[in-house]
This record gives structure tokens, C-alpha cells and sequence, in this order.
């Protein structure tokens, strides 16, 4: 233990009062010792004088290595000429400058003692910065102790020995003259040397001349040796230049050429391609190269970065489009590490200081999280697995990202609320919502997935959550089982492009396809999630959206969707930091309020890449379902299965309310307009579809020859549903005769049924049969195939309204006799207008109806 | 989501008793609401009345769990209480076992507390007692059957088992696909 020296005598520690303090003073160096660096000594006389001479030698040689540059480039052109002249001359100038230019001179005669010299001086050339400075200082000390007549040898031996062998070898020269050397090399060196310097004192360029003439009192081996600084100087200075030159073409990014972009090149190479081609791109007008335009800028950029970092092309491209180029590197970056590991202290058991401190009891090196979380610690470095310590295993904290706390803190739970978590596996977000509503009211932890419920199971057993229910559906039909909820979380399943440091398979194996499979659940999720909200709750009415995507088709846009086809605005989301949600994304353009939602990216706020909405749900009506760009779109996409699913869904919910549904829908005059021009596509249903048009058509008797003539004027059909309020006894009869339809269409119809029943509530209910009959075609059936694989798919949705058939049929049973009156009317009645009006087409679907009719009825009696 | 039978609710309480004695009755009468106790696949849940009717809406098979896990009647109508319980358990329990912070790990992984790892133990411990196994700063972490009473444990062999191992919270690792 021995004490720290203090070579500052400056700063002087006070001695304390311990023993050892007085016993044991600091250690004190000789002034010698410490470093003399620092003080300027006093220089005698002759110092003073070599110094002022140093100084002024210097300046010179600086003047004159301008003139030497120049007057270089012509001694190059003059040896050109005077190659063939004498080789003498030419050795002799290409003594002065070692540098590439001369490179022809080498093949000349006395190219072996170039040759050898050269890489010396090059050598020289490296060293030559030290050497220099440390000869310089060299020289000073020595001055200091000798007499100058001394110093010289001395000086002699000492620069030779620090400026290089070459150096040393011209100082042995002298000495050594006449000795024979057994080196052959050596010998033609020497000669070669001396030679040199005999150029030097007879060149004809005035600088070494006029060195010479002004160092007449240093002996000739000083002279030979500042002559060799002064030219590697020069040549260091040239190289300088070069590299300089180098840069300032390199500061202009080269578009590389078709085969260097094939041939595959290092990795580093391709990093350092994307760093040119972002700073190209920051400021373009500038920096571009001629004749290239931004497109092949950004598409040769969007290469790199797929090979660089991985990345599929569609993917990268979708990013492309969400971040400034500069913006988007750094999100890769950051993508590329994982985020630092967070705990949540479970606030049901422990505190977080509690919980802290025993963690830095066994080991852990923690933080809090930020001034955001009360119960967030970050984990820097743990001894002990963090996810096995006894705490962890006690339900004291739960591993989660940062990120997750969000949509949580944004859902702002509040006591004794039912509140539902949608997709909840693995429970963190669930349990933190418990924590905050400390266990009181009822919680519903929902996940579609049986597996992952366990974990929900595990997670609130271990964190001792006791107010939770947890179940297992499939999100989109929740609104089934229970609604009423004062808060949904929705933390919906998505492509997982904000946690591609989690999961970096997200990188290659998304597509296009995989996003809209996405964005089409998590509309259905979250249209159920608000239907799943109540609006009237005192305290909530609350739906916070969520996801760990940061594409803007599975945010923003699914939030738009849901804002246009449910009662709800957005709110702000409670959370003080995060950027803004995008009003504006490629040819999107939102709702405006989408700017209270929030985006977190892992590069700018250091977690998982994030997107937080909170919806307030203003009334519980569901508005009419209409159509929009956002469909358009969506169908035009190949996953259009998943949107026949949507409007599956949205048929359960109409046979729900449907008097509500049906007197809107007679009001929304829009909707009529809609329907007309997909008109045609009516024409080109299948037959059952029509078969239900015509059914109509006959059973309105008289006025309908008129009405299939004006049918698209609503004056007119208000007039016709007029005369036939009166006769609501015809309408049931045409009811109970599409039911028998239903009924008779056996098992393997179910798809007919399933389409017809999502009309019949309408059909029922409305007085307008052929409006309503009209638009819910037009609005639901224009892809009945797909619609049909739907339902096969669905079986339960096909199972609820078999039952409803089942109720049904009682009623088609009782009017069983009036049906076949009227069926024996109708055909009357028909005959009188194939005479009419009806055109030859008509007829023969009439016909068809008809006996369709009869067998189905026959089916049915057999049945009963 | 049923109600337990006669039989098993007798064999449920007589467990339950094991551990927390007279202390049972706080689960029933609570002051926050009544409490029940419902069957669900030999599982048994402690549930609140008015959580359970909020649950009945979910179909049994989509229904996963609600409230909090017991433990499960076996296939010969023994009720096994599962580590799930403790949150019920531990509070009211008057016998208790504290381990030494060394001995943690070994419970944890689900061997019996042995002498050497005995930190405390409450007076009076009876032999073939349940009781809740603490650490030294008073985090349960799971519960056992006394092989010595305290009395015994005082004379007992460095390596002589005190608690028989019956369920701990290394178990939520272990087994968290056979917790409920």
C-alpha cells in the first residue's frame, strides 16, 4: 500500500491527523526528475544565436518548397527531354524528388542505386516526423552540457542515429571513406550517397546553394542531413497533397457502375456506399453526380441496406416510405441492438423500492426506468438470472418491455371498472392493469390461443391477480360473449416491425400480404373492441389501440377505419412523450385528430418501436356500414377473404338490431346512390339471388310490372310500398316463402341460407322490401363465391342462423296453406303479365321460380 | 363452473385446514364481498360472486380460469393443493418454516427442507403439520408438512428432512403447462 506520488507539487493534499500521515510524507522528486517539459530554460548565447539561425532557415525552406513544387513539375518536362542526353544529369534529378513521377527514371542505368535508395528515404519518410522533432531536441540538450566544437560529433552521431540508417551510413562516410566494405550494395550506396551530396552542392537549383552558402560553419554531414529533411518534408508534403486530393474526390460520391454493383463487395464497402449515399441524399442539388436522379440514388440505397442489414425489399421499402433516409439508417441501427432488459414491480406485493434494493442484494445492477413509470427498473447487469430469482418466482416484478407500460398507462384503469384485454397472452399488460385497479373490479384476459392463455394463468397466479377472468376466443367475436366493458385494451396481433431486435425473422419474412392479413384482423379486432365498450359508463368508455408495429397501415389507418364506422373520437393518450401519429402517409390522408395518437421508435426513445391510440367512445349506436377508399383498397388486395369476413360480421351484427338498422337504412338516401351503379352486378349474381328479386317482384302483384320499370325512382317505390302497407299479408307470404327456401335447401346450402338470412331480419322488418332487399345485395353480396368460402369456414356463424332458421320455419309451417294460395294466385297473376309489361326474361325466371317453388315445397312436406 | 359436492367440499376444507386452521372461515366471510368456491375439471377456484357471475357468461369451454386457482381433485378424490394457493394461504397460516437464503435454491427446486437450511420456525410447530415455507426476509415460497415437530427439530441430524416438500413457486417455471 504504498502512497500515490503526487507529481504536482502544486496541489498540495493536507496532512491529515492520522498516523500514518506524519510518519509517511508524500514522496518529493528532484527537479530533474519531474518532467522539465514545462519550464523554459534559459539558453546561453550561442544557443540564442543557433536558434535565431534555425528560425530563419526555416523560413526559408519554406519559401522555397513553394518554388521547388513548381519548379519540380518542370525539371519532370526538362528530364523527359534530356533522357537520352546523359544519364547522369537525369540520376541526378531524380535524386532530388524520390517521388512516383520519376518512376520511369528507374530503368535507367543507375536504376540499382535508385532503387536501393528509394524505399530507404521512404522509410525515412515514415519515421520522419519523429526524427526530426526528436534530432531538433537532441540537438538542444547536447548544446546545453558541450562546447559547440564538441557538439558537432556528437550531434553528428546523434541525428545519424535517430534520422535513420541512411543517415548513419553517410555519418560512417566520413569517418570510413577509404575502408573497404564487404558489402557489395553498400559500397555502390556510399558512392551513391556521395554522389548525391556532390549533386547537391554543385545542383543548379539556387535553394541548396543558397544553404549551403548560409551554413558555412556546419561541417558538410549536418548539411547532407537537412538537406534529406528538407526533401522528405517535401515528400511528405507532396503525399499530403495527394491524399488530399484523394478525399476532396472521394467527398463526391461516385455512383458505382452497373458491374460494381454485381459483383459482390465486402460488407464495409457497401456500409460505406450507404453512409455516401445519405450524405448525398441530406443535401442532393450539391452533391449529386450529373445526369443521376434521386430515384437511382434511393434505389440503390434501399440495395445496400436490404444486403446490409438483411432486409427483404418490400419491407425496407415500406420503411423507406415512413422515415427520412438519415432517420431510417439509425432506426436499422437500433433495430439491430436489443432493447435494455425492463422489469415491472408488481405493485400487488412489493414496492419498487423493496423490490430494488433486494435485487441490488443479489447482485443486480437496476435503474429506474425514467420519470414516465413509477414501476419500471431497468436491468443494466445481473449476477443472477433475472427471470428466476425468488422474487421473480414470489410475483414481485415481471419481465416486460418498456414499451409495454404504455398502452397500460394510457388505458388508465381506474377502481371497480370491468375492463377487458383482448389479445392479453402473456398477461403483463393484464396484470399491470390489475396492479393499477389493485385488484378490485373485474378483469377480462382474453387470447385466442389456447397455449398462450397458460402463461395469462401462470403470470396471474404468480403476481397474485384475483380478479381476473380468463378466456379464450377469438377476439373478433367477443362482443357475443359479454359487452358493457367501462375500458378495451387492444393490443392487437401485428407484424412486429417495432421489435425486429426481438424477432429479427420480421425482417425477411414479411410481405405485402402478411401486413394486410394483419391490418384486416386488427380492424375486425378493434371494431369488436369497440363494441365491446360501453359509451354510457360513468367512468370509462374507453378503447386503447395498440401495437408493436410501426407500419402505418396497421395504425393509423386501422384507427381511421375504425373512426368512420363506429361512435368513437380519439382522445389524447395521456402519455407525455412519444412522436405524434401521422395524419399525412403516402396518398393517405387521416383524420387530423390521428395526431394525438403515438408513435415510440427504438432510436429515439430507446424501446420497442410502439403505437398507442386512445379512443373514447362516445354512443353505442353502431352507424351504418358503408363503403369507402379504405374497402376499395382492401379488395383490390388478393386477401379478400378476410374482408368477406368482415362483412360476415357485419351481417351478425344487423339480425342483431335490425329495426334500428332498416329504418336508417331507408333514410340514408346516399346508400341508394351507392347501390345503383354496382346495379349490374345484381344481373351477373347467382341464380338464387335473383330468385329472390323475383319472388319479390311477383308477390307486390299489379304494382310491380309498373315498379321493375322504374325501379330505380324512389318516389316511386315510396308510392308502391304505399298501396302494399295495406296488405302486409302478401308481404309475409313472400317471407315465408323465401324461409321455405331456406328450409328445403337442404344441408349442403348452407351458404345460400346463410347469405339470405342476413337479409331476412331486413326483409321482415322493412316496408320498403326492394330498397332494402337492393342495397344489403349490393352492399353484401358482391363477392358470393368468396363469401361462401367464408362461410364454410365459419361454421358457427352458419350454426347461428340454422337456429334462426329453425324459429323461422315454425312461422313458415303456419303459413304453409297460405302459401300455396298464394303460389296458385301468383301463377294467375303472372300469366296476366307475361300479356302485360314483364319482358321475356322475367318470364322465364317467373317460371323457374315457381316450380323451384313447388319442388321446395314438396321437399318440405316430406320433411314434416 | 359448478358447485363442489358435499364430499369434496369436506375433503377441500380438511386440507385447507391443515394449513390455516380456524383461519378457514376468513375465506368465506369476507368483508369485500362473499366468496365461493367453484369446480371447473377437478380444478377448484376461489371466486368472488360477483366475478363468478361476470365469468358464467363464458362458455365453459372457452373459459380458462377465474378468480384464483386452488389445486384440483385427483382421480381418487384427493384434493392436492397447488402452489396457486398460496396467496390465500400464506397470510393466514400460523405454522410457518423460515429457510436460510442458502437453502432457498434447493426448495425452490423442489427438494425438502433439511436441517442445515432451517432458519426458524414458529413455536410449538406440531409434527405433520402444513406449513408455509418463508425466506429470511418474509417471502413465502411454497408450503410443506413438518416431519419433526419444534421440539424434535432442535436435537435433529444436520441433514434431517423438517419439511416434506409439497409445492413451491419454482413450480410457475417448472410446470406452468400443468398449473391449472
Amino acid at each position: 500500500m504504498g502512497r500515490k506520488a503526487k507529481f504536482d507539487e502544486t496541489k498540495k493534499v493536507k496532512k491529515g491527523p492520522g498516523r500514518k500521515a506524519k510518519k509517511q510524507p508524500d514522496p518529493v522528486f528532484k527537479k530533474g526528475l519531474i518532467d522539465d517539459d514545462k519550464e523554459e530554460k534559459k539558453l546561453s548565447h550561442r544557443q540564442k544565436q543557433r536558434a535565431a539561425r534555425r528560425a530563419k532557415k526555416r523560413k526559408e525552406i519554406i519559401e522555397k518548397k513553394k518554388a521547388l513544387k513548381e519548379a519540380k513539375k518542370n525539371v519532370v518536362k526538362q528530364q523527359e527531354k534530356t533522357i537520352d542526353e546523359s544519364d547522369e544529369i537525369s540520376g541526378d534529378e531524380n535524386t532530388k524528388g524520390f517521388t512516383d513521377d520519376n518512376k520511369e527514371w528507374l530503368t535507367l542505368k543507375q536504376k540499382g542505386k535508385k532503387a536501393v535508395k528509394e524505399p530507404k528515404s521512404d522509410s525515412d519518410d515514415e519515421t520522419e516526423e519523429g526524427s526530426e522533432d526528436m534530432s531538433d531536441e537532441g540537438e538542444e540538450q547536447e548544446q546545453d552540457q558541450d562546447s559547440d566544437n564538441v557538439s558537432d560529433d556528437n550531434e553528428d552521431e546523434k541525428t545519424d542515429q535517430k534520422s535513420g540508417k541512411e543517415m548513419y551510413k553517410v555519418g560512417k562516410l566520413d569517418d570510413l571513406f577509404n575502408d573497404t566494405d564487404d558489402d557489395q550494395q553498400d559500397g555502390e550506396e556510399d558512392t551513391d550517397v556521395s554522389h548525391k551530396i556532390t549533386y547537391d552542392s554543385d545542383s543548379s537549383e539556387k535553394d541548396d546553394d543558397d544553404d549551403n552558402e548560409g551554413d558555412d560553419d556546419m561541417l558538410p554531414i549536418e548539411k547532407a542531413n537537412i538537406r534529406l529533411k528538407k526533401k522528405q518534408k517535401l515528400d511528405k508534403k507532396l503525399a499530403d497533397q495527394e491524399l488530399q486530393l484523394n478525399i476532396a474526390k472521394q467527398d463526391v460520391f461516385a455512383f458505382p457502375s452497373e458491374e460494381e454493383l454485381q459483383n459482390p463487395t465486402s460488407l464495409q464497402d457497401i456500409h460505406q456506399r450507404i453512409k455516401d449515399v445519405v450524405t448525398v441524399l441530406s443535401d442532393f442539388s450539391r452533391l449529386k453526380e450529373e445526369g443521376r436522379s434521386r430515384c437511382e440514388y434511393t434505389d440503390l440505397l434501399l440495395k445496400d441496406l436490404c444486403v446490409y442489414y438483411s432486409y427483404n425489399e418490400f419491407l425496407m421499402e415500406v420503411l423507406m416510405q415512413i422515415f427520412p433516409v438519415q432517420e431510417l439508417v439509425e432506426f436499422l441501427e437500433a433495430s439491430e441492438v436489443a432493447r435494455p432488459l425492463t422489469i415491472r414491480t408488481n405493485s400487488l406485493k412489493t414496492r419498487r423500492r423493496d423490490l430494488a434494493q433486494a435485487l441490488i442484494n443479489r447482485g443486480v445492477n437496476l435503474d429506474p426506468v425514467g420519470k414516465w413509470s413509477k414501476v419500471g427498473l431497468v436491468i443494466y447487469s445481473s449476477t443472477v438470472p433475472i427471470g428466476a430469482t425468488p422474487e421473480y418466482l414470489a410475483g414481485h416484478y415481471i419481465l416486460q418491455g418498456a414499451s409495454s407500460f404504455l398502452p397500460v398507462m394510457a388505458l388508465a384503469p381506474q377502481e371497480n371498472e370491468r375492463i377487458l384485454d383482448m389479445c392479453a397472452a402473456p398477461g403483463g399488460k393484464a396484470s399491470h392493469i390489475a396492479a393499477i385497479m389493485k385488484n378490485t373490479g373485474s378483469l377480462f384476459a382474453n387470447d385466442a390461443n389456447k397455449e398462450r392463455t397458460k402463461a395469462i394463468v401462470g403470470n396471474f397466479h404468480r403476481l397474485g391477480v384475483v380478479n381476473a377472468v380468463i378466456c379464450n376466443y377469438d377476439g373478433r367475436l367477443f362482443p357475443d360473449v359479454i359487452k358493457g366493458f367501462d375500458r378495451v385494451l387492444l393490443d392487437a396481433p401485428c407484424t412486429g416491425t417495432g421489435v425486429i431486435a426481438k424477432d429479427p425473422s420480421v425482417k425477411t419474412s414479411k410481405d405485402q400480404k402478411d401486413i394486410q392479413r394483419c391490418f384486416n384482423l386488427q380492424r375486425q379486432l378493434l371494431l369488436a373492441a369497440i363494441d365491446c365498450c360501453n359509451a354510457k359508463s360513468s367512468t370509462g368508455g374507453y378503447i386503447v389501440y395498440s401495437t408493436c408495429s410501426i407500419l402505418p397501415e396497421e395504425n393509423e389507418w386501422v384507427v381511421n377505419y375504425a373512426l368512420k364506422r363506429r361512435n368513437v373520437k380519439l382522445v389524447p393518450a395521456g402519455l407525455d412523450f412519444g412522436t405524434e401519429g401521422f395524419v399525412k402517409y403516402r396518398h393517405h390522408r387521416f383524420h387530423p385528430s390521428l395526431k394525438l395518437t403515438r408513435r415510440f421508435y427504438p432510436h429515439t426513445h430507446n424501446m420497442d418501436g410502439f403505437f398507442v391510440a386512445k379512443l373514447k367512445k362516445f354512443s353505442n349506436v353502431i352507424p351504418e356500414p358503408f363503403k369507402d377508399e379504405d374497402d376499395e383498397e382492401v379488395k383490390e388486395g388478393e386477401d379478400v377473404q378476410q374482408n368477406g369476413d368482415a362483412t360476415q360480421e357485419e351481417q351478425a351484427s344487423k339480425t342483431k338490431a335490425p329495426v334500428k338498422r332498416s329504418a336508417e337504412e331507408s333514410k340514408v338516401e346516399p346508400q341508394n346512390k351507392k347501390s345503383k351503379p354496382t346495379k349490374p352486378m345484381n344481373g351477373a349474381k347467382p341464380a338464387k339471388v335473383s330468385m329472390v328479386v323475383t319472388e319479390e317482384s311477383t308477390s307486390v302483384s299489379k304494382a310491380n310490372t309498373q315498379e321493375i320499370n322504374v325501379q330505380n325512382k324512389k318516389k316511386n317505390r315510396k308510392n308502391k310500398n304505399k298501396k302494399n302497407a295495406g296488405g302486409q299479408k302478401s308481404e309475409n307470404i313472400e317471407i315465408s316463402k323465401q324461409q321455405s327456401i331456406n328450409v328445403s335447401g337442404g344441408q349442403d346450402k348452407v351458404v345460400a341460407k346463410t347469405e339470405e338470412n342476413a337479409h331476412q331480419p331486413k326483409v321482415s322488418n322493412s316496408d320498403k322490401i326492394d330498397s332494402s332487399n337492393k342495397s344489403s345485395n349490393t352492399l353484401e353480396n358482391k363477392s358470393p363465391g368468396k363469401n361462401k368460402k367464408k362461410n364454410k369456414k365459419k361454421n358457427k356463424q352458419g350454426l347461428k342462423n340454422t337456429e334462426t332458421d329453425v324459429v323461422k320455419k315454425n312461422e313458415g309451417k303456419i303459413t304453409e296453406k297460405i302459401e300455396i294460395m298464394a303460389a296458385k294466385k301468383l301463377k294467375n297473376k303472372k300469366k296476366k303479365k307475361q300479356v302485360g309489361q314483364l319482358n321475356s326474361k322475367n318470364k322465364n325466371v317467373d317460371i323457374k321460380t315457381s316450380n323451384t317453388l313447388n319442388k321446395f315445397k314438396k321437399n318440405k312436406n316430406k320433411k314434416t | 363452473m359448478k358447485v363442489l359436492s358435499e364430499e369434496r367440499t369436506r375433503a377441500l376444507f380438511e386440507k385447507l385446514t391443515k394449513y390455516i386452521g380456524v383461519n378457514v372461515k376468513l375465506l368465506i366471510d369476507r368483508p369485500d364481498g362473499t366468496y365461493c368456491f367453484r369446480e371447473k375439471k377437478d380444478r377448484v377456484y376461489y371466486i368472488s360472486e360477483r366475478l363468478l357471475q361476470l365469468a358464467q357468461t363464458v362458455k365453459p369451454d372457452h373459459l380458462i380460469s377465474a378468480g384464483t386457482c386452488f389445486g384440483k381433485f385427483t382421480k381418487t378424490n384427493k384434493f392436492r393443493l397447488h402452489i396457486t394457493a398460496l396467496t390465500y394461504i400464506a397470510p393466514y397460516a400460523p405454522y410457518k418454516i423460515w429457510v436460510k437464503p442458502s437453502a432457498e435454491q434447493q426448495f425452490l427446486y423442489g427438494n425438502h427442507v433439511i436441517k442445515s437450511g432451517l432458519g426458524r420456525i414458529t413455536e410449538n410447530t406440531p409434527k405433520h403439520q402444513g406449513v408455509v415455507i418463508n425466506t429470511m426476509s418474509d417471502i413465502p415460497i411454497g408450503f410443506g408438512v413438518t416431519a419433526r415437530s419444534t421440539t424434535e427439530c432442535r436435537h435433529a441430524d444436520p441433514l434431517a428432512t423438517i419439511a416434506f416438500h409439497q409445492a413451491d413457486i419454482g413450480e410457475y417455471i417448472r410446470s406452468e403447462d400443468t398449473l391449472v
